[in-house]
């Protein structure tokens, strides 16, 4: 996209801008937001372009060469990370795929659920409920890892994979994502015409409701499932057992291994810049839906 | 605040005389050998690699006879390991063994986290330094835990440049300081060293080799000592020579770093025993080229040097087999197939003494091949090692220190108001905590 609008700019620009003298306002208000647009890709992909470049540097070369130049030690970087520990690497993967695909399936759910809900029933309570869900979206899940600790650890489930999972499957955001998508795309006469023609509820939220909503289901999965995936700290604080630990996790003990030992600087980059390419293939795959979610967000009357 | 005060106060009296009587309950349990029957079994959390290789021979060992299972699980250390076992802790579910920097030693204890070892250990004491094990009791009856590594500090230096530059191993600090200068003058784009504040570690090393007592306590309060004359004294010297510009002043550990030293742009680095490991992938390309030395000194003839990093092995006020966990963290960090198997597998230098001259380090690491006496010579420097004194909120104090001296080396402005600071706001959180401290 943004490689189509930087040729046609300065095209446009050089030739009516020659020929007339003065060159037309339009392409001039153009050049600004590709810029910035421009400024932008690079401030964001230059971070991805340097893991990538690094990822292949062995590890005399990684401080001593030059930062953009490519290395020789790619496949014996990805060769020492699958030796480390029995390839324990690949167990946090595993880890990292299980949690934020089953977690991301199990919120999308509960926010389908409960935002449907929110949008077409009405109830006592239901305003009430809806601005706690907005004050939840307020609060960074950051101030709540520890408290969920301390409540997993009377339920005596720290240190399983149900620690990490089930404080992820109700997302305050998640909801409040359901609840707007489901005001907007199931009109309330839809649901109406299901009731009168004597279908039950649970029959008009999966048969009527849901296919309506699917877009903005696969919006809330995505960013249920980036989330998961990058997650830090909860799992930090509930897991103990390094067979349970995600790839954030996993790869900080690769950098923090004590005082006098040497930080694995290579296998970090390296293990970061494999655990990019999952999610770098989800976002391939689902967006198509994504681009349905902007044909489909306004529904005709 | 002075109910905080007093209630912290009762509180830790309470908690101490429970210890106590459930430590006395254990002894008791003891002398009908045989009374803690059936296998148990203990988990430990740990940062150094190659860990659950040495636990193995005890799984297979000593553990399998006396059916004390260990099982390993691996953490990333630092402070945020602490906060972790404080974290747990408050659940009740902290591990039975952790692993932990002598320096959060006191933060641990003060929070109950750690139990007192000491009728389970035996006679570890013996085979460790005074110095050392003192980091381990807090100076009171109790041990807390069982040392295992440790960082004796020492000077290192690219021995081919210090021949081309003409200059000679410095012997005393006033040496050191011509010595940065002369080459100042003779090579203006290289730098003795730098004085990094990013390390809190490496500065309380240099403080405590000068004297510094940071944290003593007479009775139930603390006194507070980071701006005490020996701390200036050292304080004043790294700022002074980063402020005539004799040294460089940007932080250790950083890809430049690694680049200054493997390009010969700094020559020499004030570390501890364990700089091998660092400088073999800091600096491959000079290997060989370097030579190590004692630290430094005050005066002349005098022979002390301070401590950066090592680590203890404790056993957790929630383990619910104390003593097994004891006699596990002694047998670790006292018997001879250990302490064998945590040199070969994680690479530490231990705590204990005899160990220090045996096995493993007879031949001199790999990246010192040219001086053979290496580990005989870290041996005699380790017993200089001058007793420390942390508090219970060193996090603080370091965290006030990156900060602080952070500013004052890169504004080469002075490095005493930035102890000034620190001190501020060590003993501001000590009394926010509900410690008495003493001005």
């Amino acid at each position: 996209m943004s490689s189509l609008a930087v040729q046609k700019v300065p095209s446009a620009a050089g030739t009516t801008g020659a020929t007339r003298g003065r060159p037309p306002l339009r392409s001039r208000i153009a050049l600004v937001p590709t810029l910035t647009l421009l400024l932008g890709a690079v401030y964001c992909l230059l971070p991805v372009a340097w893991v990538v470049i690094a990822s292949t540097k062995s590890g005399s070369e990684l401080f001593s060469t030059f930062t953009f130049l490519p290395g020789t030690g790619f496949t014996d970087n990805v060769k020492d990370l699958n030796a480390y520990r029995d390839g324990i690497y690949w167990q946090w993967m595993g880890n990292s795929a299980l949690y934020a695909v089953l977690g991301a399936l199990l919120s999308t759910c509960v926010s389908a659920f409960s935002g449907y809900a929110l949008a077409t029933y009405r109830f006592r309570g239901r305003e009430t409920m809806f601005n706690v869900l907005l004050a939840g979206v307020l609060m960074p899940p950051i101030i709540l890892a520890v408290p969920q600790y301390l409540l997993l650890a009377k339920a005596d489930l720290t240190d399983s994979y149900w620690s990490v999972l089930l404080p992820q499957i109700l997302s305050p955001y998640g909801v409040y994502l359901s609840r707007i998508y489901a005001a907007a795309a199931v009109p309330g006469d839809v649901v109406e015409a299901g009731r009168m023609d004597g279908a039950s509820e649970w029959r008009i939220f999966t048969r009527i409701a849901l296919p309506m909503m699917v877009p903005g289901m696969v919006t809330v999965f995505l960013f249920q499932f980036v989330a998961i995936w990058n997650n830090f700290l909860l799992p930090y604080i509930m897991l103990s057992d390094d067979e349970k630990f995600p790839l954030t996790l996993g790869l900080f003990t690769l950098l923090e291994q004590g005082a006098n030992t040497p930080a694995l600087y290579t296998l970090v980059i390296t293990g970061a810049f494999l655990a990019v390419i999952p999610l770098v293939a989800l976002f391939l795959v689902i967006q198509r839906f994504w681009s349905l979610d902007l044909l489909s967000g306004a529904v005709k009357s | 605040m002075p109910n905080t005060k007093r209630r912290r106060l009762v509180t830790t009296a309470v908690v101490v005389t429970l210890g106590a009587t459930a430590l006395a309950a254990c002894g008791s349990s003891d002398d009908d050998s045989g009374a803690e029957s059936g296998p148990v079994s203990l988990t430990y959390w740990t940062w150094t690699p190659g860990m659950d290789k040495v636990v193995d021979l005890w799984n297979k060992g000593p553990g399998k006879k006396d059916q004390i299972t260990v099982t390993v699980k691996k953490q990333a250390s630092g402070d945020t390991l602490v906060t972790k076992i404080l974290t747990a802790h408050k659940a009740g579910k902290a591990p039975d063994l952790v692993q932990a920097e002598y320096q959060a030693l006191p933060t641990l204890v003060s929070n109950d986290a750690l139990a007192d070892i000491g009728k389970n250990v035996g006679d570890a004491k013996s085979k460790f330094a005074g110095g050392v094990w003192q980091q381990t009791t807090l100076g009171t009856d109790a041990v807390y835990a069982v040392p295992q590594d440790i960082g004796p500090m020492m000077f290192y230096y690219r021995a081919d440049l210090f021949k081309k530059y003409g200059l000679s191993v410095p012997a005393t600090w006033e040496q050191f300081a011509e010595t940065a200068r002369a080459l100042k003058k003779k090579a203006p784009d290289v730098d003795l060293t730098t004085f990094s504040a990013n390390d809190s570690g490496l500065f309380a090393g240099l403080a405590q080799q000068a004297g510094a007592q940071w944290w003593t306590t007479s009775g139930t309060t603390w006194k507070v000592g980071i701006n005490d004359t020996a701390t200036k004294k050292v304080a004043d010297f790294w700022g002074g020579l980063v402020e005539e510009g004799a040294l460089d002043n940007q932080p250790m550990y950083t890809p430049a770093w690694n680049k200054a030293l493997n390009t010969g742009q700094q020559i020499a680095w004030v570390s501890a025993v364990w700089a091998p490991g660092t400088l073999t992938t800091a600096a491959p390309d000079t290997k060989g080229k370097w030579a190590m030395a004692p630290l430094p000194q005050w005066s002349s003839g005098e022979n002390v040097t301070g401590s950066w990093g090592g680590s203890s092995t404790g056993v957790t006020t929630d383990s619910k087999h104390k003593e097994a966990a004891a006699k596990f963290a002694a047998w670790l960090n006292t018997d001879d197939e250990a302490l064998q198997a945590l040199a070969k597998e994680s690479g530490i230098y231990p705590a204990a003494t005899n160990a220090q001259t045996s096995g493993a380090f007879t031949t001199a690491p790999d990246y010192f091949s040219t001086q053979p006496e290496f580990y005989a010579l870290a041996s005699k420097i380790a017993k200089t090692t001058a007793p420390s004194a942390w508090g219970p909120n060193v996090n603080v104090a370091y965290t006030t220190f990156k900060d602080a001296f952070g500013a004052a080396a890169k504004n080469k402005s002075d490095f005493s108001a930035a102890l000034d600071t620190m001190q501020a706001d060590t003993v501001a959180d000590m009394k926010k905590q509900g410690f008495e401290v003493s001005e």
